[in-house]
């Protein structure tokens, strides 16, 4: 085996891999950019080499850098990770020139499978199956028909250049085929200059399924059953599970055996991820092939019980595979959600900053696993990927994975900077994700616009009083050798027109009772002091954690994706509570203000200027995107509050206008 | 007997109501709790016990022999905030607008008198508007009296302000010799003219909010310390703030129990600080995780952001906390955060409770505007207070502290009792850059020549070890054992004695 490897990457996946080595009894070598060198990874690696400047593309992206980091270190293979240049062809020849080991596939495969149309004529001819489609122009509406009903309806007519809804059309029958071809070529033309229309199968609720393939340098490929991965948004996955809730045993089975097929037709020896596109028949056409370790990998893992990592290494090393298909069991299953440094209360937009606090989830017996690539005080920069970390769960079935992941997102407590984590709460408890009712729609279908105030409304109130009720208890009565007593509390949930719930709260040696006004009791057994972040709880046998972040207004409390300002008084003062004014936050709209931490990179306007609606106003930069704001309204500027060059935080003030 | 008794009945349900429902429900339509329902929601259940509920005012001019009210505008009396007394006057905007009569005054004077004898807090709540203008020349005397107990008592007993309502002419010179001001969002102002006669003699257009809001005095003039946003609010956080501070000068601060460990190590900090000396970073942060339970009080959040100041506790026992902040003006000293941070240190002192300094300053502000308003004045406020102050005083340099305002941030030359620096600590006169530019004068043409002594510069004393060879520092610590490390000191502190020279008072740079 390798004495020493060394990981062309960072973040999570660079931990990822050093764990797996690190159980092999494998030295590792970090590569870090200048923005990295306080990074997990670094210090995780036994070894760290600096290459280069926060820009990957002066960094972690230049292959002679990598390769003099491996020379200098003795590294003898390297395992590339995802993203960066895992995929690329050019770095895997220069290793190879250098006599250095490349952790992945043959140079041949991964020249293969990065070329779209190449990739789709080499699996046609291992047997795999595409989407059915015309791959030439049509001009001719009669041509159009003929061509429809070749591959059968419905058909998608789309103009060569277009994208996003434009110049795409529908077809269900021969009359709409004639009218689509002829307005997707004027809409081609109008808004492309291309009036080239192509035609092609259309995928109703489509599905993104992939398999999971795993081959040696011995001509062995096998097959470790697929992933679901329809929860996306722009393309970009949100949550995986393994096995998929759609497939039978049969599909499964010929799904696995085409991805095979056409990793046997490279001559595939590492692991790889053959992507399909399912319909709602279950029929599954071919999209590409990754060639390299997949981010979701871990839900793979869970299910077959393997390292992937671990058999990567020894087959690049040579070995054989230790196992057959037959030796591949799905056993339970896995559930994946990735953090994302972005804000779903504002469309999404990336969030950069320190990690405050970052306390991930508590790993337990094989049912939560944490790949993360970043620890408390981390930097969470504009350079790289905003994901840094991936929640695994695992259950006997898919319900339990489910019900765990809840209570691991609850647990998951960051500070800092703006996330994902609620969004991801309000997608594992879905009803159709549920009921496993998705498509690759799933996310614009049921969450348009991100989160929204009404998603922010706790769904259990009385849980959010409950927990409030103890908390302020125990901050009053902190003597614990006198723990104990009854209160009688008001809890005003909400800001404006809060619900109120009036309780008795008893605090017992071993668990506390609470009264609801109308007789409703919870029985809650906590060890919360004060100062604790989380109130962990069973809840009438149930865990429920509650996090928690003290104002001046009161108790923020956070639980399932839902956030509210909690205040708890005095049953003898909830009266003059009631009479307490709600007052609305200060009106911004005389304001621009920034939508996220960033850059001022150039503001456009000057004191006294009068500007339309749509003129640029200013240009913040944040994750390496210029983001252009523009007036919503004409106006007259009167205050320019910060300059070109600032460094912004989110909601500071830019412009003033009258 | 019986008679009395029904009397007496009576007479309390008259006075309770103040100046009738009807003038209440209008306080309440506005959003503000009466003189009564305020009290109820400061102290604990049962505990307030009233005095001179039946005092009525003895004025006869204009009509007002006929116009009564029992109790006369203010509600005084004691109570109990988590079982400790305090002495409260509740000012009732119902009765007379809540002016202040001779008969007022002497009500307030008479619990701050007994306040001073038991060594009792005196929180004011006050909604008034202004003088009782039928009694002329006796309202002006009635201020006067507080103002003089205001005077007597400052250092003695803590003296807190809860500015509910108006406050207005000269009303405000008693809020203002108090310890602190805490104000209520929307329905609170200040000043000390109106916005009517400043309109007559200044021809400013100004709104009351605008003049003298809760808003002003806690970002533009610094007189109040904390806004709250509304009464309930403001009760409750001044609950918690008692919690901090002692009944008087002859006891130390409260205890409070936490199961906080005293050792907790924060492994993040060690990264607080950025490689880059020019980033800025957030110094509350720091407190945060340092404090018990992470819970900070702090005052006056919003104005001279520079500087931080406020309360926390370690180990359960309250301390004040002062610290430099470099994501507001690099962390620099100036007019207003040097009175800001004195004030606070001043009253630290007087009530034993030690003072932990984060010291990250870079030198005072320069400019014309800073020498013209008087820096070298203002700036020896702080120092001043530092220097006079006894009570056990903690410092850590977590970054800059460079030149005079070293000397200034509770240097061990200022009887600093433990200073530690992490090690991303520079003491020096200045900057490197700077300090090279005068020494190097000559070279100033030779910008590699400069560089290379910038370098030489940075080595030799951007780094703790040069003060902690002269003995100015007493140790360098790790980032992530700075709780650990302050608790441990203010352990060994607790029974500091330090006492200045008898004097009758020193003069502090005013």
């Amino acid at each position: 085996m390798f004495s020493k490897i060394l990981i062309a990457n960072r973040g999570e996946i660079a931990c990822r891999v050093i764990k797996s080595a690190r159980a092999m009894g494998i030295k590792t070598v970090a590569v870090y950019s200048e923005a990295d060198a306080d990074a997990l990874h670094v210090e995780m690696a036994d070894e760290a080499v600096a290459v280069g400047p926060a820009a990957s593309s002066e960094s972690y992206l230049v292959i002679d850098k990598i390769i003099e980091a491996c020379k200098q270190t003795g590294a003898e293979a390297v395992h590339p990770g995802y993203g960066f240049l895992s995929e690329n062809a050019a770095f895997a020849t220069a290793l190879d020139a250098a006599g250095i080991a490349f952790i992945g596939p043959p140079v041949g495969a991964i020249k293969a499978m990065g070329d779209k149309i190449e990739s789709k004529k080499l699996a046609q001819e291992a047997g795999v199956s595409t989407v059915p489609g015309h791959l030439e122009a049509i001009t001719d509406p009669e041509e159009a028909v003929k061509i429809a009903n070749g591959i059968g309806y419905p058909v998608m007519l789309k103009a060569s250049a277009g994208g996003g809804g434009k110049g795409m059309r529908l077809a269900w029958n021969d009359d709409e085929a004639r009218e689509g071809l002829v307005s997707a070529m004027n809409e081609g033309r109008s808004s492309f200059g291309d009036d080239r229309v192509f035609v092609e199968k259309f995928i109703q609720e489509p599905r993104h399924i992939e398999i999971q393939v795993l081959g040696d340098k011995h001509g062995n490929v096998i097959y470790l059953g697929e992933r679901e991965c329809s929860i996306q948004r722009r393309h970009q996955k949100v949550l995986e599970e393994a096995p998929s809730p759609f497939l039978d045993e049969a599909t499964r089975k010929a799904m696995g055996e085409q991805a095979v097929a056409l990793a046997k037709e490279v001559d595939y020896c590492s692991a790889g991820t053959v992507e399909f596109i399912v319909d709602k028949d279950r029929n599954f056409y071919f999209l590409e092939m990754n060639t390299r370790l997949q981010v979701e990998h871990p839900v793979t893992e869970l299910v077959t019980g393997l390292d992937l990592v671990e058999l990567m290494l020894r087959v690049a090393y040579g070995e054989k595979l230790p196992l057959t298909q037959k030796d591949v069991k799905l056993t339970g299953w896995a559930l994946e959600a990735r953090f994302y440094a972005e804000d779903p209360e504002r469309g999404f937009l990336p969030s950069t900053g320190r990690l405050v606090r970052y306390s991930p989830p508590k790993e337990r017996d094989g049912r939560v696993r944490v790949d993360t690539g970043v620890r408390e005080g981390g930097e969470i920069s504009m350079f790289y990927d905003p994901m840094i970390a991936k929640l695994i769960t695992y259950g006997e079935d898919r319900n339990a994975a489910i019900d765990t992941m809840r209570e691991a997102l609850d647990d998951y407590y960051v500070r800092g900077l703006n996330h994902n984590l609620a969004f991801l709460s309000h997608l594992v408890a879905h009803p159709r994700f549920r009921e496993g009712q998705m498509t690759t729609n799933f996310i614009a279908e049921e969450y348009p616009d991100g989160l929204t105030p009404e998603h922010m409304l706790p769904t259990d109130p009385k849980l959010l009083a409950a927990a409030g009720a103890i908390i302020e208890f125990c901050s009053v009565n902190r003597d614990k050798a006198t723990r104990g007593g009854i209160m009688n509390y008001s809890v005003f949930i909400g800001e404006e027109d809060p619900t109120e719930l009036s309780l008795t709260v008893e605090i017992g040696k071993d668990a506390d009772i609470v009264t609801f006004d109308g007789g409703e009791t919870l029985e809650i057994k906590s060890n919360w002091t004060a100062g604790m972040p989380l109130f962990e709880a069973t809840v009438g046998g149930r865990v429920a954690i509650v996090q928690i972040d003290l104002t001046d207004s009161g108790y923020v409390l956070s639980h399932a994706g839902t956030r509210a300002l909690v205040r708890v008084v005095e049953a003898r003062l909830a009266a003059l509570q009631r009479l307490m004014p709600y007052k609305p936050p200060p009106d911004m709209s005389k304001f621009l203000l920034s939508p996220m931490p960033g850059l001022l990179v150039r503001v456009s306007v000057e004191e006294g200027q009068t500007v339309k609606a749509g003129e640029e106003l200013a240009v913040v930069e944040a994750m390496k995107m210029e983001n252009v704001m523009r007036a919503v309204s004409d106006g007259v500027v009167t205050v320019l509050h910060a300059a070109a060059g600032d460094s912004l935080a989110v909601d500071q003030k830019i412009i003033e206008f009258e | 007997m019986q008679n009395i008794i029904r009397q007496l009945e009576e007479k309390r349900a008259h006075a309770r109501v103040g100046g009738g429902e009807k003038r209440i429900a209008s306080q309440h339509a506005k959003g503000k709790l009466s003189a009564r329902e305020r009290i109820e929601a400061l102290v604990d259940e049962g505990s307030f016990e009233e005095y001179d509920m039946f005092v009525e005012h003895d004025c006869s001019d204009f009509g007002m022999q006929d116009q009564k009210i029992p109790g006369d505008g203010v509600v005084t009396g004691h109570g109990l905030v988590k079982g400790r007394p305090v002495f409260i006057f509740s000012q009732d905007f119902t009765v007379f607008g809540g002016s202040l009569s001779a008969a007022h005054a002497r009500k307030i004077c008479k619990i701050m008198d007994q306040a001073m004898k038991v060594g009792a807090p005196v929180i004011g709540l006050n909604d008034s508007g202004g003088a009782r203008i039928q009694e002329g020349v006796a309202s002006l005397a009635g201020y006067a009296d507080v103002f003089q107990r205001n005077v007597m008592a400052s250092g003695v007993i803590p003296q807190i302000s809860t500015i509910m309502g108006p406050c207005a002419g000269g009303a405000v010179y008693s809020p203002s010799m108090t310890d602190f001001i805490f104000m209520v969002q929307d329905s609170s102002y200040m000043f000390v003219t109106g916005p009517e006669v400043v309109k007559t003699v200044t021809n400013e257009v100004v709104t009351a909010e605008e003049l003298g809001g809760a808003i002003t005095h806690t970002t533009k003039s610094g007189v109040a310390d904390k806004a709250f946003e509304n009464d309930m609010e403001a009760m409750r956080q001044l609950r918690r703030f008692l919690g901090f501070l002692p009944s008087s000068n002859r006891e130390q601060p409260p205890v409070q129990a936490t199961d906080d460990p005293w050792d907790r190590a924060e492994p993040s900090l060690d990264n607080l600080v950025p490689p880059n000396p020019n980033k800025p970073y957030d110094m509350k942060e720091l407190i945060q995780k340092v404090v018990d339970e992470g819970e900070f009080f702090e005052t006056q959040p919003n104005y001279a952001g520079n500087i931080i100041t406020g309360f926390g506790r370690f180990e359960g026992h309250p301390v004040g906390i002062v610290a430099n902040q470099p994501m507001v003006l690099a962390g620099c000293l100036d007019i207003a955060s040097a009175i800001k941070a004195g004030r606070f240190v001043r009253f630290c002192d007087a009530f034993n409770i030690p003072i932990v300094t984060f010291v990250d300053v870079p030198g005072f502000l320069p400019g014309t505007a800073q020498e013209y308003g008087g820096i070298i004045k203002h700036g020896a406020k702080l120092l001043y207070a530092y220097a006079e102050a006894t009570v056990p005083k903690v410092t850590v340099i977590t970054r800059k502290a460079y030149g005079g305002a070293y000397d200034v941030m509770a240097s061990k030359h200022l009887r600093g009792d433990v200073n530690y620096a992490w090690p991303t600590a520079e003491i020096a006169v200045m900057g490197p850059k700077g300090a090279v530019e005068i020494i190097f004068r000559a070279d100033k043409d030779d910008p590699d020549k400069l560089a290379e002594k910038e370098q030489e510069y940075r080595e030799k004393f951007a780094n703790p070890f040069v003060a902690g060879s002269l003995g100015f520092l007493d140790d360098v610590i790790m980032p992530h054992n700075t709780r650990k490390r302050i608790s441990g000191s203010l352990r060994l502190l607790r029974n500091k004695k330090l006492e200045n020279p008898w004097k009758k008072h020193g003069n502090i740079p005013l």
